[in-house]
């Protein structure tokens, strides 16, 4: 682990640091509010020489992340960014890139989608995105956002995962703050991302097929294929994880969770909110509370196993979503919740907040309220309303 | 490039990069255009196909028609994915010697005049390297014969069919080449499979030159046009010897016919022996022909003007 000094970063700034150090071949993207800087800062790094990598600002997102799955097929390490709009956009080669097995990392600065218009943070984004067989990681604050995105190639490129990663980051809650990190060094990253090997890269002299037609009697044997890829990433997950902290000192894990471990009641989320709970459980605990506070780093695979081994040992959960699934039965992580408590035979009650639509604050006093609420509810035995939007308007 | 790559079809190389056994229609003009296109190669060359037609009867898993490395992503993006093998080869050759390969792109008039426009010109405005072949049927034949923006004035398809109130299709067709010239690529050619050589010679002289460049060859289709089997190349030929589809270049802007038609035969020889044209051919429907004809001779005499001024497009 070598000595680096401490940076100020906005989170966008961080995590175009981060694709700097990692060595890319290629970038191509298109400008989109809040991830704007990204790819600001990476064109600048590739003008100024200080990053050797053909930077591509397509005319679309949807040829962004086409121009991504050729280069990725090329051989090359490949980044893009976008949001809201532009990964809706993207959406129909979001799936032709995990399907065709072509890695590359996406930062994904999640932002609402229309209508109305509106530029803030929500995770609808992805969520329109969460069956497409890439894996999903949620950054909870701008050192997370950095470090993920070494992680996310290591993984992606791993040969026996061969897909694209999304790390996820929130709009302006994340990607326009400025927050302390502490980098890897240039030789370390080096060390943890050697250049990529791809052993099926287009080459003429081991000519390939990539795309073909697949007819009812061999589709499903593709969509096998990458069901398993998905979920045996988890592994490779594991091992990834533990080479970076021995090299930054930070361990990841599916999860990261604060005080779980004899809580009366757990509160999830995804993403920045995580910190936010956290201060309030802090306070709570002074107070004698037994809170916990969880959030998913992986979101997909989703780690089932491991959440139901948390679960199994409280009496109240709080699930929180900042997306919505409209004539469902609640947010998506709610529902994978839900499915992870009934194959796993755990009978506690679960609630769902959804919250922060848009870019609405959610301030560390209705962070208290809602873990207040979670214990309530283990206290009760029940919650007396399944899904609740929080903060809503008369 | 002074000396043409082929000077008669007996320099054409009998190598065949596009494997035999594929499933396009007997006498499929987009499968003649694929096969002779080939046999321009310099060296490592990759191909970027979108969905249609092509991709569907040579890919079928597990089979593949394709002696080279071949991409088929989606329908829109072929000029984007080749953006992005172009752009990865560049730098990786840099960064640790990797082969360079010449890519070329081979997509049908949808994928190109319609829904892949978009993306073309996104990638002519940011000058790839890459060869852009267009082969045009003239409709969205691999969905069964519907209209696209290649579709000429008049033709009937299954969503422009030729109804008692509407005879055909009532818009004229794109101009591709014009399209593709305003992007101030160095290159820019028609072409036919009935004039083999200067076709070859053409994607050769192509794939020379640096930046982007654009190519269409018009493919008579069988079903779509509605003929026997044993006519596309005729049909082909008909197309350039009636005005109707002509065969000239546009190299750093400067136009040159390369094959000149200095007797074009009445428009009617080529439109007859197909039956998406048979309603043009009665009476009532006499006014869409004229218009048809003045279409084909206005197009004719904007490119001999544009030869004989020399101005640069």
């Amino acid at each position: 682990m070598a000595q680096v000094e401490r940076l100020a970063f906005m989170g966008d700034e961080a995590v175009a640091y981060a694709v700097k150090q990692s060595n890319v071949d290629v970038i191509a993207a298109y400008p989109i509010t809040p991830q704007t800087i990204i790819v600001e800062r990476l064109s600048e790094y590739v003008a100024n020489g200080e990053l050797d990598a053909a930077f591509i600002q397509a005319e679309s997102e949807h040829s962004a992340l086409s121009i991504c799955v050729g280069a990725s097929l090329a051989g090359a390490r490949v980044y893009t960014s976008t949001c809201s709009q532009g990964l809706a956009l993207m959406h129909e080669i979001v799936y032709a890139t995990s399907s065709m097995r072509a890695p590359m990392v996406m930062t994904i600065v999640n932002r609402s989608l229309n209508a109305p218009l509106n530029i803030h943070c929500e995770h609808g984004d992805i969520m329109a995105e969460r069956d497409s067989g890439w894996i999903i990681l949620f950054a909870a604050n701008v050192q997370e956002a950095y470090d993920l995105t070494f992680i996310a190639f290591k993984l992606g490129e791993d040969p026996s995962v061969l897909l694209p990663v999304s790390v996820n980051m929130d709009a302006f809650v994340l990607s326009h703050s400025i927050e302390p990190i502490t980098p890897i060094s240039d030789e370390d990253a080096a060390k943890f991302l050697p250049p990529r090997k791809y052993e099926f890269e287009v080459d003429a002299d081991k000519p390939i097929t990539y795309g073909t037609m697949a007819l009812p009697d061999v589709y499903m044997e593709f969509k096998m294929q990458l069901k398993e890829a998905v979920e045996s990433s988890a592994k490779i997950f594991e091992k990834v994880v533990s080479e970076y902290a021995k090299l930054s000192g930070r361990r990841y894990w599916y999860y990261q969770s604060y005080m779980i471990d004899d809580a009366d009641a757990i509160v999830m989320a995804l993403g920045s909110t995580y910190g936010t709970l956290k201060t309030a459980a802090k306070k709570l605990r002074n107070e004698g509370l037994k809170i916990g506070v969880l959030a998913l780093t992986m979101y997909r695979p989703f780690p089932e196993k491991q959440l139901a081994e948390i679960l199994r040992n409280t009496k109240a959960l709080v699930v929180m979503d900042r997306a919505y699934s409209y004539g469902g039965i609640g947010g998506p992580l709610y529902t994978d919740i839900l499915g992870t408590l009934y194959r796993n035979d755990i009978k506690i009650p679960v609630k769902n907040v959804v919250y922060g639509l848009g870019g609405r604050d959610f301030k560390l006093d209705e962070a208290e309220a809602v873990l207040r609420m979670a214990l309530d509810g283990a206290e009760a035995g029940r919650f007396d309303v399944n899904v609740s939007w929080w903060g809503v308007k008369g | 490039m002074s000396e043409p790559y082929l000077r008669t079809v007996k320099d054409i190389t009998i190598e065949e990069r596009f494997a035999q056994g594929h499933r396009m229609c007997a006498g499929c003009g987009a499968a003649i255009a694929v096969k002779l296109a080939l046999k321009a190669l310099r060296g490592p060359t990759v191909i970027v196909n979108p969905t249609g037609c092509l991709e569907v009867s040579t890919t079928c898993y597990p089979y593949s028609a394709w002696r080279l490395p071949y991409i088929h992503v989606a329908f829109e993006n072929s000029a984007a994915v080749a953006s992005g093998v172009v752009e990865a080869i560049r730098i990786l050759n840099k960064k640790r010697g990797k082969k360079l390969h010449d890519v070329i792109v081979i997509a049908g008039d949808g994928g190109t005049f319609d829904i892949g426009l978009q993306a073309l010109s996104g990638a002519l405005e940011r000058g790839h390297n890459m060869l852009y072949i267009c082969y045009d049927n003239e409709a969205y034949m691999n969905t069964g014969i519907q209209r696209s923006g290649a579709t000429p004035l008049g033709a009937a398809t299954t969503t422009s069919p030729a109804g008692k109130v509407i005879p055909g299709k009532q818009e004229r067709k794109k101009d591709l080449i014009a399209i593709a010239v305003a992007h101030r690529i160095p290159y820019a050619a028609t072409a036919s499979i009935a004039h083999p050589v200067d076709y070859i010679n053409k994607v050769r002289k192509a794939l020379e030159i640096e930046g982007p460049k654009v190519i269409h060859v018009l493919t008579p289709c069988v079903p779509g046009w509605r003929y026997p089997p044993s006519e596309s190349v005729r049909l082909a030929r008909l197309a350039v010897e009636t005005r109707y589809f002509p065969i000239y270049e546009v190299e750093n802007g400067k136009l040159r016919i390369t094959i000149r038609v200095d007797k074009p035969k009445p428009l009617e020889e080529f439109l007859r022996p197909q039956r998406r044209f048979a309603h043009l051919l009665r009476p009532e429907n006499a006014h869409i022909l004229e218009a048809l004809k003045k279409n084909v001779e206005e197009n004719w005499q904007r490119l001999i003007k544009l030869e004989e001024s020399g101005v640069t497009l």
